[in-house]
């Protein structure tokens, strides 16, 4: 037997610990072992895990809805809820044969995703899908407040928010970050308060109806920007992008427009 | 000395004697980083205790045949494997706590309290004896969190588990938070001043000198 003797058990029993077989065997053992354990927890906790999500999700829109000035008295004359709409982002218009109900089953179908050439995936995502579900708020002119669901690349992974703009479709209301995997610390603090805080208020288009939206490097200077966080350079970046591609015209530019003429 | 007398002392010693963050100092970034509130505290030193105890047990089971060379990394993909189900298990329950606790279930891996537990004593002692020590020692571990713990959120913000205990200033109370209790440096002065109280009644805990100052400076000829 190889190897140095210097545990009693080993001696004792004798068995051919160091040998190369029962070394690389035993590495695909535990191993192996250790992917079942893992793999099947996480497969049996998914859906506790998602229905968690859900409801995080609603308390955060909830959240972000009063915490915009006004909002609150609106959505009480409304019944409390948000009307939910699923729109065609190739029409910009009210999905015709999708409901809330059928965009689960409608999803799951290839066929109604987007891929994505190179040049106007901006915020990678390879794909997008072509219905997806928004929030509106109305009062007597119309529509008050939009909640848009956007998602992007960050740093470490997918970034989730929910994006409130306010009823002339051109300034930001609020955001919330409903799922991130960006540094704690650093990028992580998109989901602070304290970052979220400067988006009221920014102005999405120029004139001219191109998407200026940008997370600053340092502090906000233009009407277009918010603050950037200070070591997270990264995850600023993958904001912007998925700031820019969703509001830009193959995510939620047709639906702004037709908002704004008064189409919706 | 009988068995049930060296289960006992297996399973107290880590509790003050030999407990593992104030005497071997081991452990104690996750005991300044989750000592903000009682409640994650307890969170946290449920799940380390957890994953020591199981992580000891099937390291003993399997002790006779880890092969030398790789023993490092065949402790570690358990230990690894058993943190990710409980974090797995804390998002689908406790989703709240989970938050709160952010990265630092995750960092259970790491933490040199399970490998220290697993490498020094798991590797060489039978299942039984190794899940008692690797309890004891979680639970000295959960001590020390829970008292820093409690007394952090306590001064910090009055409060305990979440309910309000002191009556806060700002509320018609007596009571200021002080909110350096919150920062993580409180955290180290509490860790130490309760080293020192721990060393100062049981003597025999304190470290040796690393070296010992010359008697008296010579002097020059």
């Amino acid at each position: 037997m190889a190897g140095t003797e210097w545990n009693p058990w080993r001696r004792l029993l004798a068995l051919p610990n160091e040998s190369r077989t029962k070394t690389i065997a035993m590495a695909f053992l535990v191993s192996g072992l250790c992917a079942i354990l893992v793999s099947s927890a996480t497969v049996l906790l998914r859906p506790i895990q998602t229905a968690n999500r859900a409801a995080e999700e609603q308390a955060q829109i909830e959240d972000l809805v009063s915490g915009i000035p006004g909002m609150t008295a609106l959505l009480e004359n409304a019944g409390g809820t948000l009307s939910t709409v699923v729109i065609d982002l190739k029409t910009g218009r009210a999905a015709q044969n999708v409901t809330r109900a059928t965009l689960d089953a409608a999803l799951a179908d290839p066929a109604n995703w987007t891929i994505l050439d190179a040049g106007a995936d901006l915020a990678g995502l390879g794909q997008r899908p072509d219905y997806v579900q928004i929030f509106l708020l109305r009062n007597s002119n119309g529509i008050a407040l939009a909640l848009l669901p956007v998602t992007g690349q960050g740093y470490g992974g997918r970034i989730d928010a929910i994006l409130a703009v306010h009823g002339d479709m051109n300034k930001i209301a609020g955001i919330a970050i409903t799922q991130h995997s960006e540094t704690p610390g650093l990028g992580g603090r998109i989901a602070d308060r304290s970052w979220q805080d400067s988006f009221p208020g920014t102005t999405i288009r120029d004139d001219s109806g191109a998407v200026r939206f940008n997370v600053a490097r340092g502090a906000a200077t233009t009407a277009f920007e918010v603050d950037g966080i200070t070591g997270a350079t990264r995850t600023g970046s993958g904001v912007t992008r998925m700031m820019r591609f969703w509001l830009g015209p193959d995510g939620y530019g047709p639906l702004l427009d037709a908002i704004q003429r008064g189409e919706f | 000395m009988t068995a049930r007398t060296s289960f006992w002392t297996t399973l107290s010693d880590p509790l003050i004697r030999q407990n593992p963050v104030t005497l071997q100092i081991l452990g104690i970034c996750s005991a300044l980083a989750v000592t903000t509130t009682l409640a994650t505290a307890v969170t946290m030193s449920a799940s380390l205790t957890v994953v020591l105890t199981l992580a000891a047990g099937i390291i003993s089971v399997i002790r006779r045949h880890i092969p030398d060379t790789i023993r490092l990394i065949v402790q570690i993909v358990i230990v690894a494997s058993l943190v990710i189900i409980i974090d797995q298990i804390l998002q689908a329950y406790f989703a709240a706590i989970s938050r709160a606790l952010s990265v630092y279930v995750g960092l259970i891996t790491t933490n040199c309290l399970v490998l220290g537990r697993t490498e020094t004593f798991a590797r060489h002692h039978a299942p039984g004896p190794s899940m008692i020590d690797a309890f004891g020692n979680g639970l000295g571990y959960s001590l020390v969190l829970i008292v820093i713990g409690a007394i952090r959120e306590l001064f910090g913000r009055g409060q305990l588990f979440g309910y309000n205990i002191l009556p806060l200033a700002d509320q018609g109370g007596w009571f200021t938070p002080l909110s350096l209790l919150l920062l993580a440096p409180s955290a180290f002065f509490l860790l130490g001043g309760l080293v020192w109280a721990l060393r100062s009644i049981w003597v025999e805990q304190a470290e040796p000198p690393e070296h010992t100052p010359p008697l008296k400076p010579r002097s020059a000829k």
